[in-house]
């Protein structure tokens, strides 16, 4: 194991990819000038910095898919991706169907997000559903830098074009990585990040923390909070999210993203959809707001659902079900 | 070559654009039936002739909306072209893309692109391919777009892109002066897109786009030039869209005598009239080009036809890759 940060374990994920496989590219607004070990190693055909045109960038991505290349492209900030909707969307993610298989798009497009740096909504934006929703496309963001190493290095090597979101308040976080350089994490497969029995706190990408610290909370009042870390949205793990149901009957969901059609919803209606006969409790959804990211360091933090919020949620559940004992038992 | 050799490949270009108008007015009848309507390129018929008969296998095509035309010259088989419109199995792409999106991965074509400018948003990234060593080496991309992609922001990040990266890639603007339901005039100032493209520095060509001779010339050298030193070219094939934007289309809103002056320069007569004159040709030979063209295109139809509807089941076949040994 070796201790490094969650940048740190994006480069060198991307270093071991292009040393295995010479059609992996690298792609990007300063791209080589940041990186100028891997414009050593693998030449400057293979990282390249581009204009500032994420349109043309993206689409130039999707085409070298389609032409045997496998692309990386580093996209900055997630509300850039506005701009390669077009390629991303109505493209990389529609033409395997649309040619009846002919053709294939394994590309990865990089970019960061979240609350942490004041930097404002035009630089913070969770997005992420707006992509899961999209047919074609597989969307991640880890929390860890094991994560993000291993789901990287696995999302160059799938044959579909991945959107991976680093949570931009993770990036100096740093973590235990293996060194075996064939360590992956598979995409689809969320994490248990913590073990309980009492309720489930399913969560992503910064919140996962949070969530963390909540259950750590909550054992205080002999409350077993089990934690799982979704790591890959799209495809989405559901069998271990319904496997923790089962167990815990009670659901809270967190994300800095908001709500309204959000991984949260999903979850809420994946709860309800296979696990109703679980559920002891309404499941709970604790999100940002449906409001722009702000760049007060005060407004940022009071988006962000705290470790409290999630701890009150968790015994206003299980006040529910006592409430409903007691009303079961008096009529 | 030989004057009889000349002669015998404008026989065939002429013989490839007499086989487009046939499947484009038979896809016209067929809409008037029920199928699906298309967007046909009658009236252009020399840009797609001329353009990819100066490509060879090993290069790449990518196009629009406007698409006949271009699979067609390229050797496309119509029958296929025509299941893929009616969503049949024995379509290029299993009837997923109709006549919209079809690409034909072993013809080269990668893409027809309904979004307009999505061509020319991918179109660098198959080039950069090509010369970063996938595909056939010397492999050059083409790309055909409309007046109206050139009034897309991609247009101008595509050019840019191609040259900064010197890509091996011809970008072939087909100026047919509408944009759907808007006259270019409304849209741009007049020689705009040969002047945009020069910005960019790019070798620009602006060629009358129905005579097929002409394109045919004017395509061979720049195919020549991208070959000899791997830099985009850029030509604007100047023409009309002879018919609606999409079928159908009563075209109420073109003023009658343009249509009319465009009408007097139909391609195929053109092309017809020149070998007529030469003797390449004579009256009756050109009688039984069109016949067989015809014939082709109704054993197309009798093909498409027959070919099975897709099984509901499929629907949600090739969204994903599956993940095979490389994982
Ligand atoms: C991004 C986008 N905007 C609008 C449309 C609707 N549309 C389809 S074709 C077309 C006209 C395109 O004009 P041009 O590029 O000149 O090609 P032409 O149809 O003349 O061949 C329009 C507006 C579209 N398909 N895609
Ligand atoms: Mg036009």
């Amino acid at each position: 194991m070796t201790r490094m940060t969650i940048e740190q374990a994006i480069h060198q994920a991307l270093a071991e990819e292009m040393q295995r496989d010479e059609r992996v590219l690298l792609m990007g607004e300063g791209v080589a000038t940041k990186r100028r070990d891997l414009v050593q190693a693998f030449g400057a055909t293979r990282v390249r910095n581009t204009p500032l045109a994420e349109a043309v960038i993206a689409g130039t991505a999707v085409g070298a898919a389609a032409s045997g290349l496998r692309p990386v492209i580093d996209l900055l900030f997630a509300p850039f991706l506005a701009y390669a909707m077009d390629a991303l969307v109505n493209s990389a993610g529609k033409l395997r169907y649309l040619s009846g298989g002919q053709f294939e798009f394994p590309l990865v497009a990089l970019s960061m997000t979240g609350s942490g740096w004041c930097v404002g909504a035009q630089h913070n934006h969770n997005l992420e559903a707006m992509f899961a929703h999209a047919p074609g496309l597989k969307v991640v963001m880890p929390s860890t830098a094991a994560d993000v190493k291993g789901l990287l290095k696995a999302a160059i090597r799938d044959n579909n074009p991945v959107l991976f979101f680093t949570d931009l308040a993770l990036l100096h976080q740093e973590g235990e990585v293996p060194d075996d350089s064939a360590h992956r994490v598979p995409l689809g497969q969320a994490a248990v990040r913590r073990a309980g029995t009492d309720v489930t706190l399913v969560s992503y990408a910064k919140t996962v923390e949070v969530c963390l610290q909540a259950a750590a909370q909550l054992q205080g009042q002999g409350i077993a909070a089990e934690v799982i870390d979704l790591r890959t949205l799209k495809p989405l793990d559901e069998a271990t999210v319904l496997n923790s149901l089962r167990k815990t009957g009670r659901l809270v969901v967190v994300t800095e993203a908001s709500g309204l059609c959000g991984m949260a919803a999903e979850l809420a209606a994946l709860a309800a959809t296979r696990a109703f006969d679980a559920l002891r409790a309404p499941v709970v959804r604790l999100t940002g707001p449906d409001a722009p990211g702000a760049s007060s360091w005060v407004l940022e933090q009071a988006a962000l659902p705290s470790a409290d919020a999630v701890v009150q949620a968790v015994q206003g559940m299980r006040a529910e079900v006592a409430v409903g004992r007691e009303a079961l038992a008096a009529s | 070559m030989s004057a009889g050799g000349m002669a015998t490949d404008a026989v065939r270009r002429l013989e490839a654009m007499l086989l487009i108008r046939a499947y484009e007015e038979k896809l016209v009848e067929l809409q008037r039936s029920g199928a699906p309507g298309t967007c046909t390129s009658v009236g252009q018929e020399a840009c797609a002739v001329g353009v990819v008969g100066a490509l060879e296998a090993r290069d790449r095509i990518l196009t629009n909306h406007r698409s006949a035309g271009h699979l067609i010259a390229r050797g496309a088989d119509p029958g296929r072209l025509m299941a893929e419109v009616l969503g049949r199995v024995d379509g290029y792409c299993g009837g997923r893309s109709g006549s919209l999106h079809i690409s034909a991965k072993k013809l080269g074509v990668v893409l027809t692109s309904t979004i307009v400018g999505g061509e020319l948003s991918m179109a660098p990234g198959v080039a950069l391919a090509q010369k970063m060593g996938q595909g056939e080496p010397g492999g050059i991309v083409a790309v055909f777009f409309g007046d109206g992609a050139a009034c897309e922001g991609i247009f101008h990040e595509s050019l840019n892109l191609a040259v900064q990266w010197q890509l091996p890639l011809l970008f072939v603007c087909e100026n047919n002066d509408w944009q759907a339901f808007v006259h270019r005039r409304e849209t741009m100032p007049d020689n705009a897109i040969a002047d945009w493209a020069a910005g960019h520095g790019l070798p620009v060509a602006t060629v009358d786009g129905n005579d097929v001779e002409a394109v045919h010339a004017a395509a061979r050298e720049a195919v020549a030039a991208i070959r000899a030193d791997g830099q985009p070219r850029f030509l604007e094939l100047v023409t009309y869209r002879l018919r609606g934007h999409f079928e159908p289309d009563d075209q109420a809103y073109v003023d009658p005598a343009e249509l009319a002056r465009w009408q007097a320069r139909d391609p195929l007569h053109g092309q017809a009239d020149r070998l007529l004159a030469q003797g390449a040709l004579d009256a009756d030979e050109f009688a039984q080009l069109r016949e067989q063209a015809v014939a082709r295109i109704e054993a197309a139809v009798a093909f498409a036809q027959a070919s099975a509807w897709p099984g509901p089941r499929t629907l949600t076949h090739h969204v994903y890759a599956e993940q095979g040994a490389h994982s």
